[in-house]
């Protein structure tokens, strides 16, 4: 057998199972246990998803969590925290109220065994640089998620990469969603918006309009002149909300970061992703030396739901195949 | 992004403790539990007609709160597919059989520039009321 190129490990955000989970239909173990199944070893979990009675988390959960981690073969590696600045009606969160909120979830993190936490894209710079102490101090990474629409040259995300390099601080690093690098419009999202009666002329400009890599600044404003409805400018709205860009920005920035948010949403029959070329992205995650998982978020529940029966595990399964593919995992005949 | 599960199909009855009106039962449209203080609003239209947020009740794992409580409800949350009930009164008794149930839910979800939430609107066949 060869030594494997790389240390890339393959996990899954049981937001993948939202749909399940919503309905019921799958209990937060059931989600792990076919996260383990799949072969995805890393969990990572939005606590404020699935832990009733969230922030408080309970020492029943965390020995059940723990039981659960060991009977299926998984481990906990990251947490998703929000931070709720319009919590109250009247005022937004002072910044000491923001960096308490994230200190508590640095908290939940450590209760659930993970080192990881998911920082949302609207957590300020200075929240991120005043709560990095407290997460070093407890063995905790703080990233930031890079979601779409924002990249690496946008100043948003400069101003966090001015603090994490001035810093220096080992508890600071990115979480890429890999949302940023939709290289064609998901095909789901468009059909839904056929579904509930966009223009096929005007879905067609917008989807080929954002395929061509073309201006996508003023397509709402377009949609209007064209006789858009509703559903058209939802759909225009998607196409200035989603961006490709070059992986290999990723390089770069590479020691900060942790993991990867795997987003999809479409996993074909085949195991390919139909917007997102994850054969062109793995590569420069195997380039760069990143060592953390690849943690699958899918989201394309909301787009078919309408019209077809949600089988998220089944698009996970086909996403941790081609996973497993593309990082040179021994198949089922050599293993 | 969970819309259409807002109005559940089950759970529609007739009040039972001699006021007339009725109870729905109701999920949020969103991927995680949030807060009471940022669910702005559960406006309910029935057969047409909306119900004033006055005239109505929300109850989640068994507290109840009145409409103008919730902005300062941040100790208590509306978990993610948790079924809320939604109590209301009406002038006249509820008639058996179906009615037209539309909820909208606004939430103030703070990485959003503007409201959360979704609507949905169901034909809701009235349970008969246990005595």
């Amino acid at each position: 057998m060869t030594t494997p190129a790389h240390q890339i490990k393959r996990g899954v955000s049981l937001y993948s199972f939202q749909e399940e989970y919503f309905l019921r239909t799958m209990s937060v173990e059931d989600c792990i246990r076919v996260a383990g199944e799949i072969g995805a070893r890393g969990i990572e979990i939005i606590p404020e998803q699935m832990i009733p009675g969230f922030p408080q988390v309970t020492d029943e959960f965390v020995e059940q969590w723990s039981a659960w981690m060991e009977r299926y073969g998984t481990t906990p590696v990251a947490t998703d925290l929000f931070l709720d600045t319009k919590l109250h009606p009247d005022r937004w969160l002072t910044r000491e109220e923001q960096v308490a909120s994230v200190c508590r979830d640095v908290d939940v993190a450590v209760r659930l065994g993970a080192t990881i936490v998911r920082a949302i894209i609207n957590t300020p710079p200075e929240v991120m640089e005043e709560a990095a102490p407290y997460a070093e101090e407890k063995g905790v990474r703080l990233l930031l998620e890079v979601h779409a629409p924002f990249h690496y040259g946008h100043p948003w995300i400069l101003e966090h990469l001015e603090v994490m390099y001035r810093t220096g601080s080992p508890a600071l690093g990115l979480m890429p969603d890999m949302g940023t690098y939709v290289e064609r419009f998901p095909r789901v999202v468009s059909e839904r918006a056929l579904r509930d009666g966009a223009k096929p002329e005007l879905v067609d400009l917008i989807t080929r309009t954002y395929d061509d890599h073309g201006d996508t600044h003023a397509l709402m404003d377009v949609v209007n002149y064209r006789g858009g409805g509703p559903v058209d400018f939802g759909l225009a709205r998607q196409a200035t909300h989603y961006i490709w860009s070059d992986p290999k920005a990723m390089l770069e920035h590479m020691p900060l970061i942790g993991h990867i948010q795997a987003k999809f949403y479409e996993m074909t029959p085949d195991e390919v992703e139909y917007s997102i070329p994850y054969d062109r992205i793995v590569p420069v995650l195997v380039e760069g030396g990143f060592d953390g998982h690849l943690s699958s978020e899918y989201e394309g529940n909301r787009h078919v739901q309408d019209a077809f029966p949600v089988d998220s595990v089944e698009q996970v399964r086909r996403q941790h195949a081609m996973f497993a593919r593309l990082l040179g995992e021994p198949t089922g005949e050599d293993a | 992004m969970f819309d259409r599960y807002i109005v559940c199909e089950e759970g529609f009855r007739a009040l039972d403790d001699g006021r007339t009106g009725g109870v729905v039962e109701v999920r949020m449209p969103y991927y995680r539990g949030l807060a009471l203080s940022m669910v702005e609003a559960v406006d309910l239209v029935l057969d047409g007609r909306p119900v004033p947020a006055g005239r109505t009740t929300f109850t989640v794992h068994g507290n109840t709160y009145r409409f103008d409580q919730l902005p300062r409800t941040t100790d208590d949350r509306w978990e993610m597919g948790e079924r809320a009930q939604l109590a209301f009164e009406t002038d006249e008794p509820l008639a058996p059989g179906e009615h037209e149930v539309a909820v909208a839910v606004r939430l103030r979800i703070s990485y959003m520039p503007v409201p959360g939430g979704g609507r949905d609107a169901k034909r809701l066949t009235l349970a008969a009321q246990e005595i």
